[in-house]
């Protein structure tokens, strides 16, 4: 105790070593934060030649559109979808793996593959699969009888991001929740193995609840990955469309602020998710992890 | 000849390197091959003469390109030359202080400037309301229509004039086993060409020319009539809706799974080499009952602007560039390589005189159609925020043909949206 008091008392060296990071998290977080809000308040010309501020007014348009409604409500509905299958998926696959005795290692790396690929190239990628006439995807799902058209078709675009943006996802979640089953020491499942007979119950009541402070970690990168690294994905594969349906709200940040040069709107939509993501994050921390046990 | 030519030049302007050049950049979305003309253009210029020095840089897509100028504007570190396209001319031309006018860059510089030299579909395009040229139509097209000599021979038909004529010759394809059509940018092909080709009026304050307009007409009985043929031709099989990206409607004609498109002039070049079967070319239709004497359409793609803030001995290279551009010969070059419309009239005529259309009649088409009778709403547009009035009209377009609304509320859609862009924008032009 009083050596510890000894040891951190009144030293700058600790502060000097966070610097760099505050530093960095100052310059590319909180200045371009405070930019935003800035911004969000007021009407700007695109060369910054003139600027009104105009209080609430870009709030109100957005909150009167409905547009920016659907685009609000897609993106919630393609959030849970992502987050629901690909830490599910994530979750079968580590399970399964974790259970193969014989080349695991060949399991592991062919399962995480995907992790390097960039979401922009992940985007062109699907672009092929699902192209219409060379795509091998394509073919695969039209022959089921499907009149499968991602270019015209809102649902049929929807199924198209999704399945692409939980493919991506996969290999991260798995890595994570492989570690996870593998930090479960063996006299645990051992003595589950005596007491209960069945697989299914065992997993359920041993080894989900001691997975648990994984499976939330996860939930939480899972969550800003749909909102925000989505972007590359939708912007090589649907561009929002058909009809603004595959639309989410980063993606419009991006549509009404770098294509169509309305900084005060697009800063607003910013400012929107930035709250909206926070929230998220609290009510996450204050009602799900309490269900979680360390 | 020319070569040699420009090969002394060349050695000579290495032999003198020891005077100032001015260094000028040119930032551009150009990208594959057209970045390659591009290129070539510049180091021609780069080694025609010793003083001036230019630099082109590929900046993506169009869009992009605007954003990274007006970024790079913001900053204080705008390039010399910037290349905007149509959609932004508002954003750019409105903006008092962003661009200097090409046509006192070049009467400063001391090359004689008649607006008159332009062909009269580019000429005010991009220029303001007092006639003076903002920006300098660089890569200008127009929309037309391509068919498929074959397909249509097989069905016994000529490709269509007017949109009366196409549904006779659609239900022909069709009874032929053929979709007729299919079309790769609505907002510009069906809807602001649709206006320039009928005479028809697009905004108030003429289509912004002589104000800021704060009032989109797109909600009228000719648009309206038309866009509802679009969905009965879409019902009847006659046209083939493949959503908004241009690509996925140019490929179905490539493939012959429909028999004609509708593209830009530009897009000559890149047809020729992906299509294995002869193809022709001809002007846009237009609706005999709107408007009997249809004229001219507007140019699509984009122009260069000289930004604010640079020295005069830089706007001096600018000039010079932009005299060595609209050269007939740079202008025959660049219409030869990529199929966009030379801008001037002795550019036009060098390749008549040349022999290049009697080779390639497809060539002049875009070119012939630019000089129909021009009215009094052909001149061209000038809309704020329309980038996102575009994006609407792709959207409601899109649910128009998926059955999701009807023409009544996508046109009663576009013109809200519209008219909330225009009025924002004005508000923020001081």
């Amino acid at each position: 105790m009083l050596l510890k008091r000894v040891h951190f008392s009144g030293s700058p060296i600790p502060y000097i070593f966070i610097v760099p990071q505050l530093l960095i998290i100052a310059v590319f977080f909180f200045w371009p934060a405070c930019q935003a809000v800035y911004l969000s308040f007021m009407l700007e010309d695109p060369w910054g030649l003139s600027s009104t501020f105009v209080w609430f007014e870009n709030y109100q348009v957005l909150f009167s559109s409905a547009e920016y409604l659907s685009t609000t409500l897609f993106t919630l509905v393609y959030c849970a979808l992502v987050v629901f299958f690909s830490l599910g998926l994530a979750l079968l696959l580590a399970v399964k793996a974790n259970s193969v005795i014989h080349g695991q290692s060949a399991y592991r790396l062919l399962l995480t593959w995907v992790y390097a690929v960039a979401p922009a190239v992940a985007g062109i990628t699907a672009y092929f699969l699902f192209n219409r006439h060379i795509g091998v995807l394509f073919q695969w799902i039209t022959q089921t009888g499907w009149a499968f058209a991602p270019e015209t078709n809102a649902f049929d675009a929807s199924v198209m991001l999704v399945l692409v943006s939980v493919w991506k996802q996969v290999p991260v979640n798995f890595v994570f929740f492989l570690a996870g089953l593998q930090g479960i020491s063996k006299s645990l499942r051992e003595a589950a193995q005596l007491d209960c007979a069945s697989g299914f119950r065992r997993f359920w009541t041993i080894t989900f609840p001691l997975l648990a402070p994984t499976a939330f970690f996860l939930m939480v990168i899972n969550i800003t990955y749909a909102f925000f690294d989505t972007f590359g994905l939708i912007d090589t594969l649907t561009q929002g469309r058909p009809g603004g349906a595959t639309t989410t709200m980063v993606y419009k940040v991006f549509q009404d602020g770098f294509l169509g040069a309305d900084l005060g709107l697009s800063s607003a939509q910013s400012v929107v998710l930035m709250v909206l993501v926070l929230l998220l994050t609290v009510f996450q921390f204050l009602f799900v992890e309490r269900r979680v046990h360390y | 000849m020319i070569k040699q030519t420009l090969g002394t030049l060349a050695l000579s302007a290495m032999a003198l390197q020891s005077f100032a050049t001015t260094d000028i950049e040119w930032w551009h979305a150009m990208g594959g091959a057209l970045g390659e003309t591009v290129n070539t253009m510049a180091e021609e210029f780069n080694a025609s003469q010793t003083d001036y020095r230019i630099t082109p840089v590929f900046k993506g897509s169009y869009e992009e390109t605007m954003t990274a100028g007006i970024s790079a504007f913001r900053a204080g570190e705008a390039p010399h030359i910037i290349q905007i396209f149509d959609a932004g001319a508002a954003t750019i031309i409105n903006a008092k202080g962003a661009a200097v006018p090409v046509q006192t860059v070049m009467e400063k510089a001391g090359y004689d400037f008649d607006i008159n030299d332009y062909i009269s579909g580019v000429r005010y395009f991009y220029a303001d309301a007092n006639d003076t040229m903002v920006g300098m139509p660089f890569n200008a097209s127009t929309p037309v229509l391509y068919y498929n000599k074959a397909l249509l021979a097989e069905a016994g038909v000529e490709p269509p004039a007017t949109w009366e004529e196409f549904e006779t010759v659609a239900s022909k394809l069709k009874a032929n086993g053929h979709a007729a059509l299919s079309q790769s940018h609505t907002p510009w092909i069906f809807f602001e060409n649709f206006h320039s080709r009928h005479n028809l009026q697009l905004t108030d304050a003429d289509n912004g020319f002589s104000g800021l307009p704060t009032k989109l007409m797109y909600n009228n009985k000719d648009l309206s009539m038309h866009l509802s043929k679009v969905k009965e031709w879409k019902d009847k099989g006659f046209y083939n809706y493949y959503g908004s990206a241009w690509g996925d409607n140019q490929t179905p004609f490539e493939k012959q799974e429909v028999a004609m498109w509708l593209g830009s002039s530009g897009s000559f070049g890149g047809l020729k080499q992906a299509a294995d079967f002869d193809f022709g070319t001809t002007y846009l239709p237009y609706w005999k009952s709107v408007n009997e004497n249809a004229g001219s359409t507007f140019i699509g793609g984009a122009a260069l602007f000289a930004m604010n803030g640079h020295t005069d001995e830089e706007y001096k290279a600018v000039a010079a560039f932009f005299h060595y551009l609209t050269l007939p010969e740079t202008q025959y070059f660049w219409h030869e390589q990529t199929g966009y419309v030379p801008i001037t009239e002795a550019a036009y005529e060098l390749a008549k005189e040349d022999g290049y259309y009697i080779a390639n009649p497809d060539a002049e088409v875009g070119v012939k159609q630019l000089s129909l009778a021009s009215g009094e709403w052909t001149k061209g547009y000038r809309m704020g925020f329309y980038v996102q009035t575009r994006e609407t009209i792709y959207r409601e377009m899109d649910r128009l043909m998926a059955g999701e609304t009807t023409v009544k509320k996508a046109l009663q859609a576009i013109v809200k949206d519209g008219n909330d862009n225009l009025k924002r924008f004005a508000r923020t032009v001081k």
